[in-house]
């Protein structure tokens, strides 16, 4: 017995002799003897509760997390402030612990949670159809390719050199399999330059805003894959959609997104959700779970998970997606915290993001030894490089409890000394400034020109 | 317009313009018109009609919405395939420690080395616990777990200059299974099951051929049996050159007692929201694992978590991320997986160890097997009797058709009833073998008299159900909605409040 069973040795006996065994080894009969383990799993030994919780609580300890520096870090993940209402509602058990609710009767507060995370998804992308969620955003761009391939049927994606390096990589190992072929659209001055799209081009896939920051002119790509009859997917920033033109109204078919900036942690990468809205006419075609609004018997009403006939327990090879288990409770902190911000607060918030963003460009702009890798309007996230080594000028930031942002030389090889910077409304004047101070310290140090003088 | 009842009504109906519960911090840079910034022809007619509401507002909403919630810390939920097992409240307290819950996933390695720690520890535990000592925690659950699983089938046969187009999958397999090998570009081929429950062994070798890439199997099956044919199975699929991929949906039957690896499975993918209790959170999130063997390794995802002896951090090994994996299959989502899953999965692993798993997969068919047997005391058996009359794992299947013929009460009624009883129902309609299947799952951290309890209800609406059938099809009668028209909402969906 662990502490999470209870048979105690009088209910072991009563149980074995209802069931007609001597033994708890007799269940497993059906195993063939060659293959049961004859010897105990090399694990250590179980801890008690205290033990674990030590344990974990130093590993924690040998991160440095945001709590720790001061972090520029953003590049699809980024430090906004939770607020503490998000945890005390979903650590309630109530949404923490049923699973997916196939019995809509006791699922009305998990599926009626749904149908307004669905509305507030609606709501910032201005497209009519949201599913309950999918895994997270670089996989959901993926799964957009796959609704597109199966709309049109056509053999290759237009992926711009804009979109998350994860989300072009999830696209490729995906279409692959599909025997569809990838092509990138470079980037020009920091945004998207289409090629010819030709005739067999399935969709156009784009980021707003950016890997590197810059708000793209969705309009005339959207309008550009429309002419030659391929699909638009946005892969939308969720946040910055408060003042951006909406997919809907820039002509995007499917917009979906990371989600983690909406109320959820950081957790080194997971679990966050990701989002997927849709025009009206792919509404069959999407993945996932959907929530819809019904009636009782009685005439009261209530909420389902509707249009099943897409799913994979349902229509199982003919599905339109493999997806089961998705991101529910994630989708849940996305809707409280949307509540949270309001109408008013969510521009306000994407305001200030915007200005302390331009006063650090500006700022790090004024650096000597740094440069701006495009002059496009940004909302949070900008790209420079900087005259030095990059990652000898992120060390030495470092040094003063400063991580400066991404290097983006693996991804990007055109812009070795590249560096992506976030900010989110936890950094400050003051922080920038300190940024900016660091940076140009740093900088000057490792420039190959004045260490040579030196 | 109908008036809603007050319980019903969505945060964005309880929106009263000029409320708000976020203030954001005051702006502490020179302000610069929002022209300049960001150009009219790039910003949006109207702001998103978010909800208009207060603090006080928003906590009483979700509060009153879960209250609408059935939930497993309230009561026994018997879920077939799903494993609801208890969710060990530590888990959320370790989880939530910044040093885990606010690392930043592109942080420099040398920077998140607790992280990678872990991960590589649990990836060690994982291999151990599947006898297969390669193993990626990038899938995001087991269906992304199941795809990546028939990709690696893919990039293998690629590397040896093989096309193959077919994969099989048991008439009894979960939904996901066909829907993966679709997703990822071959056909479904569907083997029978034969009168004792197993993989029809004549079937498999009629159907495997140097076409087919991949047998995907649950083993124990959804119908909660140990395939006892698997050597053969084993030698059948092999022996055409197709890999054999086990889905773990049901690994909580075999922990520390019987390994994929050893069975020759080439890959299995875990659910960490399964057998280990990350909970489920209405729907997600988990995390699908998998491991491979040697043959396998080569073309797993990217990046990998590994231990790197040669460069030494103080005394301390080194754990990194691995890119540098030229026959990867790539990347199945971004980052390194769900980490916030990682760490709860991590921290059930420490506190069970080897024993305390082996007991809790001992316990869970314990539990199965003696529910089974209560079951037919109680003379239930008569109306729904199992599907295959043997000893089961951690799981079995009942079938409601004598129930349906005899009583005029389906499977679906008996389940609607199970509710006014304050227990959730188990798996219905599925495997689709079974005529009116009820699949029970009670997982090892129930208590003898819950499954007592449990198996008396049964007796009783099937009691009832002799005297009244209609109560039965006319549940739940307790409940915050009773049956739901689904037809109507998928005939003319509403996916979003009206505004």
């Amino acid at each position: 017995m662990t502490r999470y069973t209870s048979v105690t040795d009088a209910d072991l006996s009563e149980m074995l002799s209802t069931i007609g065994v001597g033994s708890i080894d007799e269940l497993f009969a059906d195993i063939p003897a060659a293959l049961r383990l004859t010897r105990p799993l090399a694990l250590d030994a179980g801890l008690s509760e205290q033990e674990v919780y030590d344990e974990l609580k130093a590993l924690a300890a040998r991160s440095t997390s945001a709590e720790d520096e001061v972090s520029f870090l953003g590049a699809g993940m980024y430090d906004h402030y939770v607020p503490a209402l998000i945890d005390s509602i979903i650590l309630r058990s109530e949404f923490l612990t049923p699973y997916t609710p196939y019995q809509p009767e006791i699922s009305q507060g998990g599926l009626q949670a749904m149908f307004e995370y669905q509305t507030a998804i609606s709501e910032l992308t201005g497209l009519p159809v949201s599913n309950a969620s999918v895994y997270e955003g670089p996989s959901a761009v993926a799964a957009a390719g796959y609704v597109a391939k199966a709309a049109n049927g056509r053999n290759r994606f237009v992926v711009s050199h804009g979109v998350h390096p994860h989300s072009r990589e999830c696209l490729r190992t995906l279409a692959h399999a599909w025997g569809m072929e990838v092509v990138e659209a470079s980037l020009r001055n920091g945004v998207t330059d289409l090629p010819e799209l030709g005739e067999d081009a399935s969709a156009v896939i784009v980021q707003q805003p950016n890997f590197l920051g810059a708000v793209e002119d969705l309009t005339a790509l959207a309008h550009a894959a429309k002419q030659a009859g391929a699909l638009t997917i946005a892969a939308c920033d969720p946040l910055p959609l408060a003042l951006l033109k909406t997919p809907a109204e820039c002509g995007v078919d499917i917009a979906v997104g990371e989600g983690q900036s909406l109320g959820n942690r950081l957790d080194f990468g997971g679990p966050s959700f990701g989002f997927f809205a849709a025009t009206e006419a792919l509404m069959r075609r999407l993945p996932g779970r959907i929530a819809g609004e019904t009636r009782d018997v009685d005439g009261k009403r209530g909420f389902v998970l509707t249009l099943q006939t897409r799913e994979q327990h349902i229509r199982r090879e003919k599905a339109t997606s493999n997806i089961c288990t998705a991101q529910a409770l994630n989708a849940l902190a996305g809707v409280i915290y949307l509540s949270w911000l309001g109408r008013r607060g969510i521009v306000e918030l994407v305001e200030l993001m915007l200005q302390r963003t331009a006063y650090a460009r500006d700022r790090l702009g004024a650096v000597d030894g740094v440069s701006e890798i495009h002059d496009r309007p940004v909302v949070r996230e900008f790209a420079i490089t900087v005259d030095a080594p990059v990652e000898r000028v992120i060390a030495r930031c470092r040094e003063h409890g400063i991580n400066p942002g991404y290097p983006l030389a693996r991804d990007y090889p055109e812009h070795p000394d590249g560096l992506l910077v976030a900010i989110t409304e936890r950094r400050t004047r003051a922080d920038i400034d300190r940024l900016a101070d660091a940076l140009g310290t740093a900088v000057a140090a490792e420039r190959p020109t004045l260490k040579a003088q030196a | 317009m109908i008036r809603e009842a007050d319980d019903t009504l969505t945060i964005f109906e309880r929106s009263k313009a000029g409320r708000r519960a976020c203030v954001a911090p005051e702006t502490d840079v020179p302000e610069r018109p929002l022209d300049e910034l960001l150009p009219p022809d790039h910003r949006r007619a109207e702001p998103p009609r978010l909800p208009e509401v207060s603090e006080p507002e928003i906590v009483r909403h979700y509060n009153r919405l879960s209250k609408r919630n059935f939930d497993l810390d309230t009561g026994f939920y018997p879920l077939g395939s799903c494993t609801m097992k208890h969710n060990p409240k530590l888990h959320e307290r370790v989880a939530g420690l910044p040093g885990h819950a606010r690392l930043h996933p592109l942080q420099d390695p040398r920077y998140a080395q607790g992280a990678l720690e872990l991960m590589w520890r649990l990836q060690d535990a994982l291999g151990e616990i599947a006898g297969l000592a390669h193993v990626s925690l990038q899938p995001s659950a087991g269906s992304q777990g199941e795809l990546s699983g028939v990709l690696l089938t893919r990039a293998l046969h690629e590397d040896r200059g093989e096309r193959r187009t077919k994969v099989l999958t048991p008439d009894t397999a979960h939904g996901t299974n066909p829907a993966t090998v679709t997703m990822a570009g071959y056909e479904v081929v569907k083997v029978g099951t034969d009168d004792r429950g197993n993989v029809d062994l004549d079937d498999l070798r009629a159907k495997a051929d140097g076409d087919v890439a991949c047998l995907m199997l649950t083993n124990p099956s959804t119908l909660g049996l140990f395939e006892t044919g698997i050597e053969e199975i084993e030698r059948i699929v092999h022996g055409v050159g197709a890999t054999l991929y086990y889905d773990g949906a049901n690994l909580n039957a075999i922990m520390g007692i019987s390994r994929p690896g050893d069975m020759g499975f080439d890959i299995v993918h875990f659910n960490l929201h399964k057998s280990f209790t990350q909970p489920h959170g209405g729907g997600g999130p988990g995390a699908g694992p998998i491991a491979v063997s040697d043959t396998i390794e080569p073309f797993l995802p990217r990046p990998q978590v590994v231990r790197r002896e040669s460069i030494t951090n103080g005394n301390e090994p080194f754990y990194d991320l691995d890119y540098d994996r030229p026959k990867s299959i790539g990347r199945l989502r971004g980052f390194q997986g769900n980490y916030g899953v990682f760490v709860r999965s991590y921290a059930y692993i420490r506190s069970l160890g080897a024993a305390g798993l082996r007991d809790a997969s001992e316990t869970a068919v314990l539990n199965a097997n003696y529910l089974l047997a209560k079951l037919r005391q109680a003379g239930v058996a008569e109306y729904l009797p199992v599907a295959y009359d043997r000893l089961c794992m951690h799981e079995f299947v009942l079938s409601g058709e004598p129930m349906r013929h005899q009583l005029h009460v389906k499977t679906l009624d008996l389940a609607k009833r199970l509710l006014d009883h304050g227990v959730h129902p188990p798996t219905v309609y599925f495997p689709l073998v079974v005529e009116e299947a009820l699949m029970v799952e009670p997982t090892e951290t129930e208590t003898k008299e819950t499954l007592d309890r449990f198996a008396g209800i049964v007796a009783e609406i099937l009691e009832e159900a002799r005297e009244d059938p209609s109560v039965a099809r006319h549940a739940p009668y307790t409940t915050p909605v009773r049956r739901l028209d689904e037809a109507a909402a998928a005939r003319h969906p509403v996916v979003r409040q009206a505004m």
